[in-house]
């Protein structure tokens, strides 16, 4: 029987059952009773403890490591460095593909950041191969490292972000500039800012001969399982990684860094298996962050608050080794109906690691400095904020001239407006005091995000005892995977979710793609939808091509599946359960692939984006320049909704980043060293719950016919963008005081207020 | 990490004996400590483990109304002690304000007089810093200060003391008791604390072995109860160390301020009372213009050490602002939000 794909026209699904349903993570019980077996939890038998020595200086090279004082320490087994390790099978410093980053795995003596593994010490214990990693006492030859935007000569690199043209146009800037009736020409400041997963990269890894097993978080199965493969030069099926659970991945457990490689090579020089953990500090280096940037721009608008022209220019750094570059001055592609755009990148290499994909990377930076100069836009035109977006809304892509797939952003507009009382905002700032005489601002932001797809695949499958199993590599990195897909995959077989074995977090599973770029649900979904239509229909044609089932005849378009049963379309009195199909055929069982992809009709045709509007309030002490943000309204349209709860805690998530972005985080480099001043949770200020302040999230319907089959667009991202801006803007309003350098600080207001 | 001995004695003589020994140190709660060690930054040979020892957990109130306070009694025991916050409000708050609610489970009055500074260079052990290893040099001078001392620093260090509960304590003039190897002794704790001059790797008063047992406020900080407030300002509203910060606390007689105690934190190597500022505001009523001048009076010798010359600022504005709210009155509770500008923000509902 030719497999069928009917994830365009799927007719005998039903949809609503289980999608659309708010319920509660299903690992959720597992977590809090601390049975969830994150990477580190795994202690085979015979494991030792691995333990990186890492760099002090960001620049130069190591000439010597006291390896006998380690290895005379009690407990330490071995000590690998440059000298002595096992081979890998390629030159680590070749990019084979471009979702390879260059990574430290000992393949040479030189330092080219702060905090890189320079060698690795494997103990009985913790303890031993800790001490073992101090008594290594490394010495170097320093060199002068290059720190900060200003740190050398600038170049345009030739890509930004993940292959995005550097620059873009769109009709003359020059001109509307000219011609424009008022301008803003604003240059604004984000810091480097790291991932901070809760939990830290780990690894346990364990040989048996030439075969692989690996306890790893990774929020990109396959593409760590094809790296390892080709790195330790062994078959895809030697290897096997679970990673069922993420303690948090924001990018920085999407492609396989040095670290976990570090353990793969440390299990297979002493035989047996061992566990690397990296200490806090630790993660800021080799597993990514985000890039800072400077970002000029000029906006120009008529004598009605019309856009004439928007131009971007972004500075950022990539590391001395490597390219990535963050793509912040494309945020200004898609929100804003300005007749003239262009946007530019230019950079600098710096002595860090490699900056990598850091949730919204681009987006969340663009999105602070476009929303911030949208609002000194519509200050400078007289305009409150909201008319000002509202007259320059993008009816179509601006820069590409695309129509949109979909797009609700005007009601976003609306809802949130309404539901924050946006409408009895003063247009002047510091007009609002509170009863105990704070100032309090109102601000607000556009949030935006691209509706993405990958490559997935599923396997479905019916059982004769009418349960049913749904089979693909997807991530939980904590975003709720294991529930938002056992929907879908319930709503595709027809089944209650309860009935329905739901696997996923193993690379022998089908390949779900990576789990970022906000498209996990959307793509996983797709692949779930397309295998179980698959898988459903194969059913259908066991009873509709059998006389003796009431279904005969129907053809397996015209059947409905539910509750275990399928339904005759034109007649829902007849029926048949898939227990007593799967008995008259005598099978135990049928089953089904199916893939998701983008559809590139569809992406040439439109554009793909999410939208919202973000509304914040904050108050500011008028003496002590104190803030804090005391609420926030989001109204966000992403397409259909699997899970409205998990939904919202995404959005609750991205929304405290924004403000988090806006106000706190912010890694400190010694500019003379290179090294990052307070690489640890108590001075790497990010939210605690006290600053979180009562948050309100509407998710505004909307209905995709474009994006993908179940017409999903992601929420993982999206919550960033507007709310650093709204933030931002919100403390301009309190306080008539713009600042342009994040995060804003104590000293930005205290002189001026 | 590295291998030390670790010994719990069972009397404070034991103990004494025990810490006096080179390379030894107490351990507490290990708040900071362990910390510490995990970084590297300290190594000691040998932990001296002080948490069974008996009696030094009470709180009590002495015959001449002086309050004692066991060096063991937790952060969170004493703030919560109903008695002591209403007798000492201003450093119930203090308590509150410091670190986590888990860690002020854990961490000891002893403990946290003798917490380490938080400078990053200081816990960096690839930067400089003449506090870990003395004549070695101070990376902080030229490096990121902002948040580093304006008073009483040296080129040697730069330097501040994290504490928020020895801010209020040193405002009400509270004493150390300490048990040394020659036996007991007290001093005053404005004098525990060193400023650094050309030896900041000296920190405080302390003599090998020595262990503080107990911190005791005299009969007249109670005096203060009804006008005492902490204020702290910092970048995010828990488990942050203060920008700066001031305690105030006045004793008002016939709507004049009949005695002030004013102290600092974060702005120099030890809490930083500021008697100029209280000497102005003896006698005189409580308007917004003396506490301008006691405001500028405490920061009369303040400097930059680097890029902070806004904390000199914000430290006066504190000032003023910890002084009109003691001169308001103590509050009937202590706000969901200790020490915090925004302590009156509807909703709030953490401790």
């Amino acid at each position: 029987m030719p497999e069928l794909n009917l994830s365009s026209t799927p007719a005998h699904l039903r949809h609503g059952s289980n999608i659309g349903q708010p319920l509660t993570r299903r690992d959720g019980i597992l977590k809090v009773k601390g049975q969830a077996t994150y990477a580190a939890d795994n202690h085979p038998p015979g494991m030792l403890f691995a333990v990186m020595a890492v760099s002090s200086i960001a620049h130069g090279r190591v000439i010597s490591l006291d390896v006998a004082a380690a290895k005379r320490h009690p407990g330490v087994v071995d000590v690998m460095t440059p000298d002595h390790k096992p081979q890998l099978a390629i030159d680590p410093e070749i990019k084979t593909n471009p979702f390879v980053f260059r990574m430290e795995v000992l393949q040479s003596n030189e330092v080219r950041y702060a905090n890189q593994p320079i060698a690795v010490v494997i103990a009985e214990t913790l303890e031993a191969a800790t001490e073992g990693a101090v008594l290594l006492a490394p010495r170097y030859e320093t060199l002068p490292p290059l720190v900060g935007l200003d740190a050398g000569e600038s170049y345009v690199p030739p890509v930004v972000g993940v292959g995005n043209p550097t620059e873009n146009h769109l009709g003359d800037v020059e001109a509307g500039l000219a011609a424009a009736e008022k301008q803003i020409d604003a240059t604004y400041e984000t810091p480097p800012q790291y991932h901070n997963a809760m939990e830290p990269h780990a690894i346990v890894a364990a040989w048996n001969g030439d075969s692989l097993q690996i306890d790893m978080p990774t929020q990109g199965l396959m593409l760590s399982l094809a790296r390892v493969a080709e790195l330790f030069g062994i078959a895809h099926d030697k290897i096997h990684i679970r990673s069922p659970f993420l303690g948090g991945g924001f990018g920085s457990k999407g492609l396989m860094a040095g670290p976990p490689v570090l353990g793969i090579m440390a299990a297979k020089l002493v035989g047996k298996p061992v566990k690397l953990v990296l200490r806090r500090e630790q993660m800021y280096g080799p597993v990514g962050h985000r890039a800072p940037t400077r970002q000029r721009l000029r906006i120009g608008a008529d004598g009605e608050g019309r856009l004439t022209a928007l131009d971007h220019h972004a500075r950022t750094v990539s590391s001395a080794f490597d390219d990535f570059y963050e793509p912040a001055a494309d945020a200004s592609h898609t929100l804003y109906a300005a007749p003239a755009i262009r946007t530019s990148h230019d950079a600098v290499r710096v002595h860090t690691g490699t900056p990598l994909f850091m949730r919204a990377p681009g987006e969340a930076t663009g999105s602070i400095a476009l929303e911030s100069a949208i609002d000194e836009m519509a200050w400078a035109c007289g305009m409150d904020p909201l008319a000002f977006r509202l007259k320059n809304y993008a009816e179509v892509e601006p820069m590409t001239g695309k129509p949109f797939s979909s797009k609700a952003l005007r009601a976003c507009y609306e809802q949130g407006a309404a539901r924050f009382g946006w409408s009895k905002r003063s247009l002047q700032p510091q007009q609002m005091r509170d009863d105990a005489g704070l100032l309090v601002g109102w601000g607000m932001g556009t949030a935006t995000f691209p509706a993405l797809m990958f490559q997935a695949e599923a396997r479905a499958v019916l059982r004769r005892d009418g349960s049913g199993a749904m089979e693909i590599g997807a991530h939980d990195m904590g975003q709720g995977a294991w529930t938002a897909l056992a929907q879908i995959a319930a709503d595709e077989l027809g089944l209650d979710i309860d009935r329905v074995e739901f696997k996923a977090g193993t690379s022998d599973l089908p390949d779900a793609g990576i789990a970022g770029g906000s498209a996990h649900t959307a793509t996983a979904g797709a692949a779930i939808h397309s295998a179980g239509a698959a898988v459903i229909a194969k059913l259908a044609d066991l009873a509709t091509n059998d006389e003796r089932s009431p279904l005969f005849g129907a053809g397996n378009a015209g059947v409905v599946a539910r509750d275990g049963r399928l339904i005759r379309r034109d007649d829902e009195s007849r029926s048949e359960s898939y227990v007593d199909i799967l008995a008259r055929a005598g099978v135990a069982e049928v089953e089904a692939r199916g893939t998701g992809a983008p559809n590139p009709a569809a992406t040439e045709e439109y554009a793909m984006h999410a939208h919202g509007a973000v509304f914040a309030e904050v108050k500011v002490d008028p003496e002590l320049g104190q803030i804090r943000v005391s609420r926030m309204v989001g109204a966000f349209a992403a397409g259909r909704i699997v899970n409205p709860h998990l939904v919202k805690s995404q959005l609750f998530g991205g929304m405290i980043w924004g403000m988090s972005f806006a106000l706190h985080e912010e890694a400190i480099t010694d500019r003379r060293s290179g090294r990052i001043m307070n690489a640890n949770l108590g001075e790497y200020h990010i939210p605690v719950n006290a600053d979180v302040p009562p948050l309100d999230v509407i998710t505004v319907e909307e209905h995709d016919p474009h994006v993908n089959a179940l017409g999903i667009k992601g929420v993982g991202e999206i919550g960033i963008t507007g709310s650093a801006g709204a933030v931002a803007n919100a403390v301009w309003h309190a306080t008539g005081v713009r600042v342009r350098r994040f995060p804003i600080r104590i000293e930005d207001l205290l002189t001026q207020l | 990490m590295k291998q030390f001995d670790y010994v719990r004695p069972a009397t404070v003589a034991e103990a004494v004996a025990a810490a006096a020994q080179p390379g030894a140190v107490y351990l507490a709660a290990g708040t900071n400590l362990l910390d510490l060690m995990k970084g590297n930054i300290s190594r000691p040979d040998r932990l001296v483990d002080v948490t069974h020892l008996g009696g030094l957990d009470q709180i009590e109130t002495l015959a001449d109304g002086s309050l004692r306070i066991g060096a063991l009694v937790s952060n969170a025991d004493l703030a919560h002690d109903a008695n002591f916050a209403k007798s000492y409000p201003a450093v119930a708050e203090a308590l509150l304000s410091g670190a986590s609610a888990q860690l002020r489970n854990a961490a000891t009055v002893g403990g946290n007089l003798l917490q380490r500074t938080r400078c990053a260079y200081f816990y960096d052990t690839a930067s400089r810093c003449n506090k870990r290893e003395a004549g070695s040099g101070c990376d902080a001078r030229d490096g990121e200060n902002r948040g580093h001392a304006v008073l009483g620093w040296s080129e040697s260090c730069i330097a501040t003391h994290p504490s928020d509960f020895c801010v209020p304590l040193v405002a009400l003039d509270a004493i150390v008791e300490i048990e040394g190897r020659n036996g007991r002794r007290e001093i005053a704790l404005d004098d525990l604390h060193r400023l650094p001059g050309n030896t900041p790797e000296r920190e405080s008063a302390l003599e090998p072995g020595d262990l503080i047992v107990a911190v005791r406020l005299p009969p007249a900080a109670r005096g203060f109860a009804t006008h005492a407030r902490y204020l702290k300002v910092r970048e995010r509203t828990s488990y942050a160390f203060a920008v700066v910060s001031a305690a105030a606390a006045l004793r008002i007689e016939n709507g004049k301020i009949a005695e002030a105690r004013l102290a600092l934190g974060s702005v120099a190597a030890k809490p930083w009372r500021a008697r100029a500022a209280e000497d102005v505001l003896k006698g005189v009523a409580p308007t917004a213009d003396a506490f301008q001048e006691a405001a500028w009076r405490a920061l009369s010798e303040a400097k930059p050490s680097g890029d902070n010359a806004f904390k000199i600022e914000l430290a006066r504005r504190i000032v003023v602002r910890a002084l009109t709210l003691a001169a308001a009155g103590t509050p009937a509770r202590i706000p969901a939000l200790p020490a915090s500008p925004f302590a009156s923000t509807s909703g709030a509902l953490h401790a």
